[in-house]
C-alpha cells in the first residue's frame, strides 16, 4: 500500500467520493418540525399554567420543570435516543435535549456506583456545555458592560 | 517442506481442521438475513446479566462450552484458549472464559480479532503444540457503543458510513485431525494508516490494510484472486467493500465478483437500519463460526479466504487526534 503523503492524500480522494453524505436538507426540515413542535408543546404548558394564574416567572420556570422531567423520563423509556434518529438536532438543541445529555451517562453509568459512576459520569456529555456556556456568558457580560 | 511462504505468509504443513464452530449472538442479529445459521439467538440482549460486560461474558462463555460440545470434546481436552474483544483490557473473554479452567491467550486486534485467533491457533497446531485449541472473539453493541461512542439513552443521528456494532460470539475448535474444512495457509497483515481520522468511518479506515493483505497473500503464494469461490472480509460495510475493490482493481487484481463482507451479509441494511453494515469483533466470527463453516461443510465453498478486518485506535488516539490505523489478517480455508 502506497502509504506516501500523495499515496494517503489520493486515497483520501476516493474516499470522499464513495462514502455518502448525510441528508443535509431533510435533516434540516426535519429538525425544523421537530424542535418546533417541542416548543409548540413547551408554549402549550405554559398557556397551561398561566391559565392556572401562576404569573408569567412562575408559568415559565414550571414549564422548564415539565419539559426536563418529561424528557429524563422519556430517556429512561429509551425513547428519547429514538425521536432524537428521527429529528436530530430539533431534539438536541431545546432544554430536552439537555436532560436527555444529563440523564443517559446517568443510567449508563449506573452499574459504576453512585460516586464514580452516576455521580462523575453524568456531566461527560453536557460538562463541556455548562463550562463553555458559563464562559461564554461571562464574555458577553463584559462586553456588555464595557460597550453600553 | 518450507512452512514460511514469502514475505509474510505460512503454508501449513499438516493444515489444521476446522472440526466445529458455534455462534452466540444477540436479538437483532436474531432477526438478520444469517439467523438460521446462529446456534443461539438470545432474545435478552443482556443475556439474564445485569450489565453490558457481565452479558458479553456470558456469550463468550456460552459459545465457546456449545463449539467444544459440538466438538464432541470435553473442556479438559482443549490445549489452549485463544479469545480477545473490544472491552477495555479484553475484559469480555478473560471473565468469559474465567470458569472454563483452560489455558488461556487473550488477544487484541480490534475487529481483525477472529483473524488472529485462527492464525496463531493453526500455528499452534501444525506446530504440534496443541491437538485441540479454541479461538474465539465477541463484541456487544451496548459494549462497544458505551466503550467507544455515547451512552445508549443518548439521543443522536448516526453518520451513514458509521457501522453497527454485532451482538455475538463466535468460536471454532481447531484440531489436528478430523472431518471438516482445513485450514491451509495464513498471511499477518501489516499496520496500515492511509491518515483517515473519521472513526464514523471506519470501512475507509480498514480497506487499505484488507487490499494490503490480500495483494500479499495472492503474491506469497503464487495464486490469483480467482484462485478462491468466495472471498470474506470482516466487517468494511458497504462503504469499504466498495474502496476495497477499487484498491484492488488498482493493483490488478479483480475481486469485485467473489468478495463480499461479513458486515453486509450480516444484517440487512435497509430493513434493520444499521447504515454501512455490521461491524465488531464478533461480526467476522459469527459469519465465520456459524454461516461461512456451513457452506463450507455443505460445499457450497471449497476455497474461502477470510480476512477480518480490524480499526486499531483508542478513544484517547482519536480524541487526540490520530488517524485510525487498519489491520488484517487473511486466513485460507479450504475442503481437501
Amino acid at each position: 500500500m502506497d502509504q506516501t503523503e500523495s499515496g494517503k492524500k489520493q486515497y483520501q480522494e476516493l474516499v470522499k467520493e464513495v462514502s455518502p453524505n448525510s441528508k443535509l436538507l431533510a435533516n434540516c426540515i426535519r429538525a425544523f418540525v421537530g424542535g418546533g413542535l417541542i416548543c409548540v408543546i413547551g408554549q402549550l404548558i405554559k398557556n397551561f399554567f398561566l391559565a392556572q394564574q401562576l404569573g408569567e416567572d412562575s408559568s415559565r420556570l414550571a414549564t422548564v420543570a415539565v419539559l426536563i422531567g418529561g424528557s429524563i423520563l422519556l430517556t429512561g423509556f429509551g425513547w428519547y435516543d429514538r425521536l432524537s434518529e428521527h429529528i436530530g438536532a430539533g431534539a438536541a438543541v431545546p432544554i430536552t435535549g439537555f436532560a436527555n445529555a444529563i440523564a443517559a451517562p446517568a443510567i449508563e453509568h449506573k452499574k459504576e456506583g453512585f460516586i464514580l459512576g452516576v455521580g462523575a459520569k453524568m456531566f461527560v456529555i453536557a460538562g463541556p456545555v455548562i463550562l463553555y456556556g458559563t464562559l461564554a456568558s461571562i464574555l458577553v457580560g463584559l462586553i456588555y458592560y464595557f460597550v453600553r | 517442506m518450507q512452512k514460511q511462504c514469502g514475505a509474510q505468509s505460512i503454508k501449513f504443513e499438516n493444515p489444521p481442521v476446522i472440526i466445529s464452530g458455534a455462534a452466540v449472538v444477540g436479538p437483532k442479529e436474531g432477526e438478520g438475513p444469517l439467523a438460521k445459521y446462529f446456534d443461539e439467538i438470545s432474545s435478552d440482549i443482556l443475556f439474564g446479566q445485569s450489565s453490558w460486560e457481565q452479558a458479553e461474558s456470558e456469550m463468550v462463555r456460552k459459545g465457546i462450552e456449545l463449539a467444544v460440545q459440538k466438538a464432541n470434546l470435553t473442556m479438559d481436552q482443549i490445549r489452549y484458549i485463544l479469545a480477545g474483544d473490544l472491552l477495555n483490557q479484553g475484559t469480555g473473554s478473560t471473565f468469559g472464559v474465567r470458569s472454563l479452567n483452560r489455558p488461556f491467550f487473550g488477544l487484541f486486534g480490534a475487529c481483525s480479532t477472529m483473524g488472529e485467533a485462527m492464525s496463531l491457533g493453526s500455528i499452534l497446531i501444525d506446530g504440534g503444540y496443541a491437538d485441540y485449541v479454541v479461538s474465539a472473539a465477541s463484541s456487544h453493541f451496548c459494549g462497544a457503543e458505551k466503550t467507544f461512542r455515547f451512552p445508549l439513552e443518548l439521543g443522536g443521528q448516526r453518520a451513514p458510513t458509521a457501522g453497527w456494532t454485532v451482538t455475538g460470539d463466535g468460536a471454532i475448535v481447531l484440531a489436528k485431525e478430523g472431518d471438516g474444512p482445513r485450514v491451509t495457509a495464513i498471511t499477518t497483515g501489516k499496520i496500515i494508516d492511509m491518515g483517515i481520522k473519521d472513526v464514523n468511518n471506519m470501512g475507509a479506515a480498514m480497506a487499505p490494510a484488507a487490499a494490503d493483505v490480500m495483494v500479499a497473500h495472492f503474491r506469497d503464494l503464487g495464486i490469483s484472486a480467482d484462485y478462491y469461490d468466495q472471498i470474506v472480509t470482516g466487517d468494511l460495510g458497504h462503504v469499504g467493500s466498495e474502496l476495497l475493490i477499487q484498491l484492488m482493481e488498482k493493483e490488478g487484481y479483480d475481486v469485485s465478483k467473489n468478495s463480499t463482507d461479513c458486515g453486509i451479509e450480516i444484517f440487512d441494511a435497509t430493513k434493520q437500519n444499521t447504515l454501512a453494515g455490521g461491524s465488531g469483533c464478533g461480526c467476522s466470527a459469527v459469519t465465520m463460526a456459524g454461516y461461512l463453516l456451513h457452506k463450507l461443510r455443505k460445499k457450497e465453498i471449497n476455497k474461502l479466504l477470510f480476512i477480518p478486518t480490524g480499526a486499531m485506535h483508542s478513544v484517547v488516539t482519536a480524541q487526540q487526534g490520530e488517524s485510525i490505523p487498519g489491520m488484517a489478517h487473511a486466513v485460507a480455508i479450504e475442503n481437501m
